[in-house]
């Protein structure tokens, strides 16, 4: 193919004169593992509570659970983004929805990102969740009870801290997931690593050299998760107790 | 923004939307999900090759993929296709390439990576025994495959399948990065020009739901079908 690659594009300048396209490219990283982080916290705790409170007997919880689950498991990150960026501020109360119009680049779009992320995610963690309870034997439950535990109890000392263990893999793939997903706020103006290698693209036309750039760096990073998450697991993993390897998810 | 949800953009546009658009999605939905599941098929037996540099090329296409965003993944084929184009067809300048071409060809690419995972636990949950009786009847590698061990790995996999089919779906919507008349960019162009941001995307959003929803409903009744006879 007769492609002719200038890798030296890397150390040009970019236009705005913030530095070279390199340093673009990794405040560009910066940003995605901020919205990335960001999202993850708030996917772990709503995910965290909407997946056990689905496995309670109160039914009309459990009812509300999937409800919330069904409604942003099924309509596309991109039109949730939509949604929060373009939809929400106008459905709020007047005052409030000019004040979200009008902040400032980049937060006008980094905070609609991370709530539309975080809320997304947190239905795939509440899965999980979920998942990795119903995974546990039934007598640990009963036993936590029959000792004289109260539900509440049960849950607390017995039943959440083996199935997080337990489902610390999966929640991994969903940290990776996120990291690769909060790539879709490009559509709503947020710079983040592949809109900062589309936006050098445009301003140096060195097309492939801005997208390898961008790939190496979201290989690195992912790299870098694995292995500190591997780490963890190690030291979280619940002797004795072996994941079962169930079917694999879809995912994307 | 005046005030009010304004229902009569959606009627006067719900003609083109689902006529230029959701045509765009089904059609790129259901030729990606082919030519993924196909892909997806051959190099998840690749990597199940007793070859290690078969093994390690499929390994590691399937692992970049799934390394990096679905986005990059669409700009990086919008770029390269012509290029690669241009190398086939021995043209010295980068060929031509539209919207739907481009996105057909990088959803096929990437949804076999996810395809391939499936297809590899459908295949590894075939017990051995089935593999060696075909070789016992005297069947090669192939005909064991095409008629042994993929025909069940198909049905075990069928509801993974299928829910990954939603997730492709939904993703294809990503092709508005592209500028592509899928189902959101044609109403992405309505909502930008009559300024009706509020309704178009709301009723987009609806109208995903109610076709995803409605499809996971069919998969999980499926699952229950499936799970009995077995």
């Amino acid at each position: 193919m007769n492609y002719n690659w200038h890798w030296k594009v890397l150390l040009e300048t970019e236009p705005g004169g913030t530095g070279t396209y390199l340093n673009y490219l990794i405040v560009g990283l910066g940003w995605t593992l901020a919205t990335a982080l960001a999202a993850w916290v708030i996917a772990l705790s709503i995910g965290a509570l909407v997946g056990t409170l689905r496995t309670t007997p109160m039914k009309w919880v459990v009812r509300l659970g999937n409800l919330y689950v069904e409604i942003f498991r099924n309509v596309p990150l991109i039109v949730q983004m939509f949604l929060w960026f373009f939809v929400v501020p106008e459905l709020l109360p007047k005052a409030l929805g000019d004040w979200i119009k009008q902040m400032p680049p980049p937060w006008g779009s980094y905070v609609p990102a991370v709530l539309c992320l975080g809320i997304f995610t947190s239905v795939r963690v509440a899965e999980q969740v979920r998942a990795g309870i119903n995974s546990l034997p039934r007598g640990q439950h009963m036993a936590g009870t029959s000792m004289g535990l109260t539900e509440t109890q049960a849950y607390r000392y017995v039943i959440l801290p083996q199935s997080f263990r337990i489902i610390l893999p999966p929640l991994t793939s969903e940290f990776m997931n996120v990291i690769k997903n909060s790539s879709v706020a490009l559509t709503i103006g947020l710079l983040e690593l592949t809109g900062r290698a589309r936006a050098m693209q445009e301003f140096s036309f060195r097309v492939f050299e801005a997208f390898t750039a961008a790939t190496v760096i979201y290989l690195l990073t992912n790299l870098v998760v694995v292995l500190l998450m591997r780490a963890l697991e190690k030291k979280a993993h619940v002797p004795g107790l072996i994941a079962a390897a169930g079917t694999p998810q879809a995912g994307h | 923004m005046d005030s009010g949800f304004d229902f009569d953009v959606i009627q006067r546009s719900w003609v083109y939307l689902f006529r230029e658009g959701m045509t765009f999605t089904l059609t790129l939905t259901a030729l990606a999900m082919t030519g993924g599941i196909i892909f997806g098929t051959l190099l998840a037996m690749m990597r199940l090759s007793s070859l290690p540099p078969v093994s390690m090329l499929a390994g590691g296409y399937v692992n970049l993929m799934r390394s990096i965003p679905l986005v990059l993944v669409i700009f990086w084929f919008f770029f390269l296709v012509p290029y690669i184009g241009a190398w086939i067809l021995r043209e010295p300048n980068p060929i031509k390439v539209g919207a739907f071409w481009s996105a057909l060809i990088t959803f096929t690419m990437f949804e076999a990576a996810y395809y391939c995972e499936i297809m590899r636990a459908g295949i590894q949950s075939i017990p051995r025994g089935q593999v060696w009786s075909g070789y016992a009847l005297g069947l090669n590698y192939w005909q064991t495959m095409a008629q042994i061990v993929l025909p069940q790995a198909f049905r075990n996999m069928l509801p993974v399948l299928l829910t990954q089919t939603i997730i492709l779906f939904q993703d294809t919507s990503l092709v508005y990065v592209i500028s592509a008349t899928d189902f959101l960019g044609a109403a992405a162009k309505v909502a930008n020009r009559d300024y009706r941001l509020v309704e178009m995307y709301t009723f987009v959003a609806v109208v995903y739901f109610v076709v995803s929803y409605g499809l996971s409903v069919l998969v999980r009744q499926l699952q229950e079908r499936i799970a009995i006879i077995k």
